[in-house]
């Protein structure tokens, strides 16, 4: 088959993910994502000529929000949601510094 | 070797408008970790983000500001990555089609005047925060989808001493328009380098490296100038430039490198899909237009030219756009110019360092010190007796209602002051001799005695010219 994604590429996709595979995973996506890009092409066959490309399809236009503050005083359910917290912060393994947070 | 050097500067500016680009919790400073958070801020399931109007009219105000061309139809679009202060694991930020781009500013660095190129800016939400300690973060929410404007200037800055300049003149403008508080000690405005060098002659950009932890102006130009030098050292002895991240390390006003960058990052950048599509009309940038702010080049043009200000002055006045409306509102109330801007050189900057406060914190109002130097101005009140009434509007007091309560009013009045120098004269016959035998000191302790039979109070300058008058009689 026309190999339209490799396994470095797919490799390289779920290290963006956090994702670790198998050798055997690897192939099995590699093969499963090059047969979702191959039904993908299929939008090629619509003729385009002379439409510009766009980053939306929605016909709402300039729908926007005034500037005026609103707090919907969900912290205390939201911060009982997080899986730990603590003095209001939600607490989380440390970050071990590729920071660039001061 | 010569090399010229290439230095790129991005800078961020956090914006001070009520609510978040997209959501409406509040922007506030200070409050509770995650007060300020609502389940769009956590990037919970199923939520929708909506665009903050204010924050795109503080973007066009900002593009105008800085010469910029505001695109017509700009869009967002998601920047992919995972941290813990990051809960949707992507930013909205602009990347394909940013609010403006094609900007520029004018810098002056030893009298030259130089134009430097804005590349784009965009419109974007912040990150939260993340506090560290030994074996676990803590993340607060609150700064998660505060408003930014990052702005990309053009490789067009060839000195750490330019890169200052162009940063100065970045900050003022977009403070005048009173978007943001652009203040880098308070993290409202944040200042990413990079910087490389190339032999004189070579068309291509030498290799680059970034530098972080430069939290003044100061900073930026030191750690640039080390930079600048350490490149041609390694160049000079035949090595070659990393691509790598330096942190710049304030006591010893180096650079040090914290990781060496192998290939690019890769953020996927695609169309933010749950955002509706904007289209800026050019009446709405008009609109912006005309309720735009005097920037202060023109300002300081003005203060020169009209109001026979020096150009010193004229800079110190606008450095903040507080200061040069207090500085407008004064002259606009009748007082002399050259005093007012004496008077906040002087007098206001020193109360304001005393009590670090900016000026609109405190009580001192334009009327205030128009009516104070106008009083000084029609011989009121003596300059030294200007000293107590500075103390009291400074704390809101009106000048002439405390001038007269305190009978600080001034001794002008001839037919007043005359007898009380005739008798001084008549009581202090030795020094009226004294001055005839061409002793000039004896002058001063006449003066002096007029001074206590009045309680201060005795306009010198007439004091003076009626003393004078008796003695040459």
């Amino acid at each position: 088959m026309a190999s339209r994604i490799d396994q470095d590429q797919v490799q390289h996709v779920a290290s963006l993910a956090k994702l670790s595979l198998s050798d055997d995973q690897l192939k099995y996506f590699t093969t499963q994502l090059d047969e979702i890009i191959g039904l993908f092409e299929t939008l090629n066959e619509v003729d385009t000529k002379g439409i510009e490309p766009t980053s939306s399809v929605s016909d709402q236009i300039n729908v926007m929000r005034e500037d005026v503050a609103d707090n919907w005083g969900q912290s205390k359910a939201l911060l009982a949601n997080a899986p730990d917290a603590e003095n209001g912060y939600i607490k989380v393994p440390a970050i071990i510094d590729e920071s660039e947070d001061e | 070797m010569n090399f010229k050097t290439t230095i790129g500067l991005e800078v961020h500016v956090e914006l001070k408008t009520n609510s978040k680009i997209f959501s409406p919790s509040p922007v506030e400073f200070g409050d509770e970790p995650n007060a300020n958070t609502n389940v769009i801020d956590w990037g919970y399931p199923g939520v929708l983000p909506t665009t903050n109007k204010g924050v795109v009219k503080s973007g066009i105000m900002a593009a105008l500001a800085l010469h910029a061309q505001v695109e017509p139809h700009p869009h967002f679009d998601r920047k992919n990555y995972f941290y813990p202060d990051n809960p949707k694991a992507y930013q909205i930020s602009q990347s394909d089609k940013p609010l403006a781009h094609d900007g520029w500013i004018e810098i002056e660095v030893d009298g030259e005047k130089k134009r430097v190129g804005i590349e784009e800016m965009h419109i974007e939400e912040d990150a939260g925060k993340n506090t560290h300690e030994r074996d676990f973060s803590y993340v607060d929410l609150n700064r998660q989808g505060t408003p930014l404007i990052e702005i990309v200037s053009k490789p067009e800055i060839s000195s750490p001493d330019e890169a200052y300049a162009y940063l100065e003149a970045l900050r003022q403008r977009i403070q005048f328009t009173g978007i943001s508080d652009v203040k880098m000690e308070e993290g409202s405005m944040r200042v990413d380098v990079n910087i490389s060098i190339r032999p004189e002659g070579q068309k291509e950009y030498g290799t680059k490296t970034e530098l972080k932890n430069l939290n003044s102006f100061n900073y930026v130009r030191k750690g640039l100038a080390f930079e600048e030098q350490r490149q041609q050292r390694v160049l000079m002895s035949g090595g070659q430039i990393q691509q790598e991240t330096r942190r710049f390390d304030e006591t010893t006003g180096q650079t040090i490198l914290m990781r060496v960058k192998e290939g690019s990052d890769d953020y996927r950048y695609f169309p933010e899909p749950d955002l509706p599509a904007l289209n800026i009309s050019e009446d709405w940038i008009n609109e912006i237009g005309s309720e735009m702010p005097e920037m202060p080049g023109s300002r300081r043009a003005r203060y020169v030219s009209k109001l026979g200000l020096t150009d010193y002055d004229a800079m110190v006045l606008t450095q903040t756009k507080e200061m040069a409306d207090f500085f407008d509102q004064t002259v606009a109330l009748g007082a002399d110019p050259k005093s007012a801007a004496n008077y906040l050189q002087g007098d206001v900057n020193a109360f304001l360092n005393e009590k670090h406060a900016d000026l609109q914190d405190t009580d001192l109002t334009p009327a205030n010190l128009a009516g104070m130097i106008n009083l000084i101005t029609d011989g009121t009140i003596s300059t030294k007796m200007a000293k107590k009434v500075f103390k009291a509007i400074t704390q809101g007091k009106e000048p002439k209602a405390y001038v007269e309560e305190k009978g600080l009013i001034q001794l002008s009045d001839p037919a007043q002051l005359q007898p009380i120098i005739d008798s001084v004269l008549a009581d202090n016959q030795q020094s009226v001799e004294d001055f005839n035998n061409g002793k000039d000191r004896a002058v001063g302790y006449l003066v002096g005695q007029i001074m206590k039979q009045t309680h201060g109070k005795a306009n010198p300058k007439v004091v003076n010219q009626l003393l004078m008058a008796s003695l040459k009689k």
